[in-house]
């Protein structure tokens, strides 16, 4: 029997449960299925047993020389979730989510992807779990990421592209939910970030906990002291609060999350949520009240960024809290700042980086210049960028 | 103006109401007002007004399709809200209900917006992806300003939840036929009357049903266990076909009362 217990489905005054009264009995079922298995011995061992024969887990922590000499500031160490399997941090949350959804009973899991990291690392875990996958995705990201379209397949999964809308993640999400609707009693959502309506974002953020709790362990390894400084991209937020989490408590490690500042605030073309205040406050996007980016009608606005997993209008409720608190702060890194960083990177480290976690070594980069030699700053390197060597050639004008 | 009459009084004892969706700004703002009074003319007891939304999750294509075209054309709370005060100074003495997505309304600002409603005519609201537990300051604001403020209860609804949402559920309450979206269907869920009965045996307050019903039929046989019956998706393909919007609208209306009367 679930226990009584419940989970406070609110980060200070964001979260929530905005959806429609179908989703409640699911949602229900949700949060009792996960608050059992979260204390069950056999559930848990499976998955630590996976996370370190099948995804690949420690993922290292490596000290970037050249990069830290280049800057001429603190130390900088990269928390090496590109070396997860599938490529990206997103496989430790579809792994969690969908050993629970087997042991509920689900044999169908439903995914919405931007970029493609997620609906690959959905399509990944069901492979492995023998799960029927569907993965929605926004026609222009199909377009703009059709690699991760062809694993997918190869690896299973079906495609269904979404032409609704701006054909872009957030529709890609409204089809999941539609879809989700319509099936509910035999399908089990697989949302990839941790957002969404009470219990995701919180169940989300604690299968991504494990990328702090070994960074705190390595870093202390190897420095004998904690970070003064982490710093991670925030798209909906699941590798941020994935390794600010274990940190939250240390109030002397500075928690700094990257959101897309795409071609800058005055253009209007960016998805930073809390740096754009003309268009960013508090509202709801798919189940969840936390800062979205809207008109002053409340219809959500289009956002731009070069990385599509940041091209997304709203933003984690815990993000939102812990920005409130002042325990988290927010900034952006643009277009050309995250290209940069990508160049960067590749060329001092021989890593190629996300375009996604590139936005957070663009902010390491400026940050690690202003401070002393002895301090530390740790990056989640959330992905590989090899999935974006297609945009980044044709935006340094070097296609063919 | 004169006295409006509450959403509960428009259930009349014996009869099937019945209650037409339609987007306000589809396939404009002028059109789409004519048709609401076509549809009142036509014998609707109460309608329903829907405020477009860029992302409509509960939505089938139909709907989806009409909002879109609804925003193109400019549509914002505050001209829904003024349509209403359009609708009533014509004479549409009917319950209109504003049927709409949170996030616009919290953008207009809930008390603002509730008490804008009131004022312009408005009997009460339906917003689907906001459930009783997250409606506590618009249910009192609702009961402050004397609207109805209207829940959904979806057939996979556990019997604790029915309990919940009838209770707090003000006019109506309104059941969601099939698990999914809006837009029609072939064919009525044969759990249907079932579903029906089961909350119906928890609450004296009147059952309307809604998604999936587009023909006389369907209606006629909903009717027969519901209090009321709406149709939205059909209505609207309708009207986005007809040479003559309007009078299309009447027609549409009139042969699903006459469904209703028959039974």
């Amino acid at each position: 029997m679930a226990k009584e217990k419940k989970l406070s489905p609110k980060f200070g005054a964001y979260g929530g449960q905005f959806v429609p009264e179908t989703l409640v009995p699911a949602l229900t079922e949700l949060e009792a299925a996960y608050i059992h298995y979260r204390d069950d011995a056999e559930f848990q061992e499976e998955f630590a047993q996976l996370m370190s024969t099948y995804v690949g887990r420690p993922t290292p922590l490596t000290y970037a020389a050249r990069l830290t000499e280049e800057c001429g500031g603190a130390k900088i160490y990269l928390k090496r979730e590109d070396l997860a399997h599938s490529g990206a941090h997103k496989i430790n949350n579809a792994l969690g989510q969908a050993l629970l959804a087997k042991r509920m009973g689900k044999k169908r899991i439903i995914a919405e992807t931007g970029a493609g990291q997620h609906g690959v690392a959905s399509a990944t875990v069901c492979a492995l779990l023998g799960l029927d996958c569907v993965v929605y995705m926004g026609t222009v990201d199909m377009a703009r990421q059709a690699p991760n379209v062809q694993r997918m397949k190869l690896l299973g999964a079906e495609v269904r592209g979404v032409e609704s809308g701006s054909k872009t993640l957030k529709d890609a999400v409204n089809e999941a939910i539609r879809d989700w609707v319509t099936n509910v009693s035999d399908t089990y959502y697989l949302l990839g970030s941790a957002l969404g309506p009470h219990p995701y974002p919180t169940m989300v953020r604690d299968f991504q906990k494990v990328i702090g709790r070994e960074a705190k362990e390595q870093i202390l390894a190897a420095e004998g002291q904690l970070p003064d400084t982490i710093i991670a991209c925030v798209g909906g937020g699941s590798n941020a609060i994935g390794i600010f989490h274990e940190f939250v408590d240390d109030e002397h490690v500075a928690l700094i999350g990257v959101e897309a500042g795409g071609t800058g605030m005055e253009s209007g073309q960016h998805a930073a949520r809390f740096a754009d205040s003309k268009v960013g406050r508090p509202g709801v996007l798919h189940g969840c009240y936390t800062f979205v980016l809207q008109d002053d009608d409340g219809q959500i606005a289009l956002t731009h960024s070069i990385s599509a997993g940041l091209d997304y209008a709203a933003i984690g409720p815990e993000h939102t809290h812990l920005r409130e608190l002042e325990r988290a702060h927010y900034t952006y890194a643009k277009d050309d700042e995250a290209l940069d960083a990508f160049q960067l990177l590749s060329r001092l480290e021989g890593i190629l980086p996300a375009l996604e976690s590139s936005h957070a070594i663009a902010e390491a980069t400026k940050k690690a210049a202003k401070m002393p030699k002895d301090s530390i700053i740790v990056v989640n390197l959330s992905g590989r960028g090899d999935k974006d060597l297609d945009t980044v050639l044709k935006a340094l004008g070097r296609e063919n | 103006m004169t006295e409006l009459k509450r959403i509960a009084d428009s259930f009349a004892e014996g009869k099937t109401a019945f209650m037409p969706y339609f987007t306000i700004g589809y396939p404009d703002y002028e059109t789409s007002l004519e048709v609401v009074k076509a549809c009142a003319d036509a014998g609707a007891d109460l309608m329903e007004l829907g405020m477009p939304f860029s992302d409509p999750l509960a939505d089938g294509p139909t709907i989806q399709h009409s909002t879109q075209v609804a925003l193109e054309n400019g549509i914002t709370v505050k001209k829904c809200l003024n349509a209403v005060s359009e609708l009533r100074s014509a004479g549409v003495e009917i319950p209109l209900i504003l049927m709409g997505y949170i996030n616009p309304v919290l953008a207009y600002g809930v008390e603002k917006f509730v008490i804008d409603a009131a004022q312009a005519g408005v009997s009460g609201f339906i917003i689907p992806d906001m459930p009783p537990n997250e409606a506590k300051e618009m249910s009192a604001l609702c009961k402050e300003y004397e609207l109805d403020i209207i829940f959904l209860i979806p057939p996979n609804s556990t019997d604790e939840r029915i309990r919940l949402v009838t209770e707090l559920s003000s006019g109506f309450v309104y059941l969601v036929s099939v698990l999914g979206i809006t837009g029609e269907r072939d064919a009525l869920p044969v759990a249907l009357s079932g579903f029906i009965k089961k909350v119906r045996s928890q609450t004296k307050k009147s059952l309307a049903v809604g998604f999936g019903i587009s023909t006389p039929e369907q209606a006629a046989t909903v009717g027969e266990v519901a209090n009321g019956v709406i149709v939205g998706s059909a209505l609207i393909k309708t009207v986005g076909q007809a040479d003559n919007p309007v009078a299309a609208a009447g027609e549409f209306v009139r042969s699903l009362k006459e469904a209703l009367l028959r039974k």
